[in-house]
């Protein structure tokens, strides 16, 4: 098999790690491909490289090709996200004085219970809120909204505002925002500096939100099919490789090199590992789960992820939910990822559907090859999305 | 010769540093000059010892200058450019070549925060951003702007533009205009930005570069100390020693010299 270079743009998060690893590792190799990795300075850096065709597959929020495809953002190129990188990952914290007002109440800071968090911020913010985010479409907005509806929250005015992460620790300091949601290492990094402590990990939110996905012009899928397996399959085992608790180190250095991320090996282990260190006084929390790259069927794109974000953004943008939500459930490609994948991987459901939210437990259900198990699904309020009840 | 350098290099992290100070300024024609001066008595300031000290308030026109902007004569087919862009003589360049293209009215906004409001403000037809900005994520939120002050700013390279758009990525310039503006009318803008992005470009690698090659210098030159002192050979020994090394594993000299600096740090 002859190498074939691919351009690939990401952002430098740690759950870039699977096009990383994929490169660096040799699984892209075993596939006949080299990765030309390229940094990103923005999100919308990385859009628009993969739209005008300076890359041909990107790491990419998985809200943006869903919102490109009901036009909301300006550029409008298809895209196709064609498995999903990693699941949860993100945090939430708050600056120094909310820090404080909410000790003062006597917050325990327990890291685990998104309503009790919400109660809590809620009682300690005066009227005004104003919350970092990376990019106007991404997870990280997509559950502030979610958490903010549903508990005391929603009382507040609101303000959502796009700081880039490597900014966000700064911004805090100086007060421009009061708390920011942001994707690891940026959440340790701002605890490093002292300017905050972490409140909740996104997965108290949403326990298994599709964060990062792997997204493709759609036209290059049919322009490009072989190569398109080719990546698929490199990325699927390197994230598999890199969820195994044994690399864990090796990935964390890997990472950490100054081409990568240029942080400290120990900061992006914290993902890894989910042992986040929340304040500067060193308090410590275990999330298990914290950022998946691989268990429960984690890179298989469900067309109900796809239709959730895609009812979130028609909701927030004034337009039609059910039109909506069957776009945004055409953009993730359950039906390349089984068609590529079937031969890597048994964990391939037998639907591409399913109701998000009403798995509390570790469940076996319905699988190709009947060995699957899927991981909890739950939002916090216990709410569960139907993906075909009509609204 | 190594003092001269690393001088500049100095000088040029101060402007560096001088980039986030706040300039948030209108710029027109006249507006221009007073800038200039502004900036040489910028230059004039005395510096603290660690270059750290910033330009502690915004940069404001006179009022004349203001007042010029807004006796300007009513043109409706007047275009109206926001460049975002913080280092000030980048943001000079920018303007004097949009300027010179084409009769528009451009604004440079320097200082970040509030970005998306502080552009919404001036209602443009086209805003500019160099493409290696990690700041260009906070103009997505114009795409999203609905406000009734708020006009829908939609990124051209969507849009009809073609090749241009290309060439503007490629040269590194990205660019938001208002839905509807035609092509013609923004070749010129997008063109002279080019130009000029390039040129900019082309200076800050090089600056890149030689800060680089001053760092590894740098590092290898401790590097050397290391070995001089722990194997008792002449800095000509050592330094052949840290290059046989990196020929024997495919390494950069620097890159070995860095390995054995951290180690020798971590060992003492």
């Amino acid at each position: 098999m002859k190498t074939v270079t691919l351009p690939v743009a990401y952002m430098p998060l740690v759950d870039a790690a699977p096009l990383i690893v994929a490169q660096d590792l040799g699984f892209a190799e075993a596939e006949g491909l080299a990765l030309d990795l390229i940094a990103a300075p923005s999100w919308s850096s990385v859009r628009d490289m993969l739209a005008f065709g300076r890359v041909d597959a990107a790491h990419m929020l998985s809200p943006v090709p869903v919102a490109m495809a009901l036009g909301l953002g300006g550029v409008t190129t298809s895209l196709s996200a064609v498995s999903v990188l990693s699941i949860n990952g993100n945090v939430i914290g708050v600056g120094r004085p909310l820090e404080e007002r909410l000790r003062q109440t006597g917050y325990d800071f327990a890291f685990g219970d998104a309503a009790a968090a919400g109660k809590a911020l809620a009682a300690a913010t005066g009227e005004r809120l104003t919350v970092g985010v990376p990019f106007p479409f991404s997870m990280h907005v997509d559950l502030l909204h979610y958490w903010f509806e549903n508990t005391p929250l929603q009382g507040l005015e609101i303000d959502i505002r796009v700081v880039p992460p490597p900014l966000m620790a700064q911004a805090i300091a100086a007060g421009e925002i009061d708390a920011f949601c942001v994707g690891e290492p940026w959440g340790s990094v701002t605890v490093d500096a002292g300017s905050g402590a972490l409140l909740l990990p996104g997965k108290a939110i949403w326990s298994f939100a599709p964060e990062k996905v792997l997204a493709v012009r759609s036209d290059w899928v049919d322009t490009e099919p072989h190569l398109l397996g080719r990546l698929m399959r490199a990325v699927f085992k390197a994230g598999r490789w890199v969820s195994l608790p044994e690399s864990r180190t090796a990935a964390a250095t890997l990472l950490s090199r100054k081409e990568y991320l240029d942080v400290p090996s120990e900061l992006i282990d914290r993902a890894f590992s989910g042992h986040l260190t929340i304040s500067a006084q060193g308090e410590q929390r275990q999330v298990d789960g914290f950022l998946e790259f691989n268990r429960g069927a984690a890179n298989f794109p469900w067309r109900s992820q796809a239709k959730w974000i895609g009812n979130r953004l028609a909701s927030r943008a004034g337009l039609d939910a059910n039109k909506s939500m069957q776009i945004a459930a055409s953009v993730f490609r359950s039906d390349l990822y089984r068609q590529e994948l079937q031969t890597t991987t048994s964990d391939l459901p037998g639907a591409s559907e399913k109701l998000e939210g009403s798995l509390v437990h570790e469940t076996a259900v319905a699988s190709q090859t009947g060995r699957l198990i899927l991981h909890p699904d739950r939002f916090f309020d216990g709410h569960i999305f139907d993906p075909m009840a009509k609204n | 010769m190594g003092k001269p350098t690393e001088r500049d290099v100095a000088a040029w992290s101060l402007a560096a540093e001088r980039q986030r100070a706040s300039l948030f300024t209108a710029l027109t024609r006249k507006s221009f000059h007073s800038l200039n001066l502004l900036q040489k008595k910028a230059t004039a300031v005395p510096v603290a010892e660690n270059g750290n000290e910033t330009l502690s308030q915004d940069v404001t026109l006179p009022c004349s200058a203001r007042n010029d902007i807004a006796k300007l004569p009513a043109m409706t087919d007047q275009l109206t450019v926001v460049v975002v862009e913080e280092d000030r003589d980048r943001a000079i360049a920018i303007v004097d070549a949009l300027k010179a293209s084409e009769d528009c009215e451009v604004f440079v906004i320097g200082n970040v925060s509030g970005l998306a409001r502080k552009i919404a403000a001036h209602e443009p037809d086209v805003v500019l951003i160099d493409v290696d900005n990690p700041t260009r994520d906070m103009l997505e939120e114009l795409t999203l702007a609905s406000g009734p002050l708020d006009r829908p700013v939609a990124m051209f390279v969507s849009g009809a533009a073609g090749g241009l758009a290309t060439a503007a990525i490629e040269a590194g310039v990205s660019a938001y205009i208002v839905d509807g503006l035609q092509a013609e009318r923004l070749k010129p803008i997008i063109d002279a930005a080019i130009a000029r992005f390039q040129m900019v470009r082309q200076i800050r690698t090089e600056l890149a570069e030689t800060r680089r090659a001053l760092e590894e210098r740098k590092v290898i030159d401790r590097a050397k100390g290391v070995l001089m002192k722990a194997r008792g050979v002449g800095e000509e020994e050592a330094y052949a020693m840290l290059r046989k090394t990196a020929m024997d594993q495919g390494r950069k000299v620097a890159d070995v010299a860095e390995a054995l600096v951290t180690a020798s740090d971590l060992l003492s």
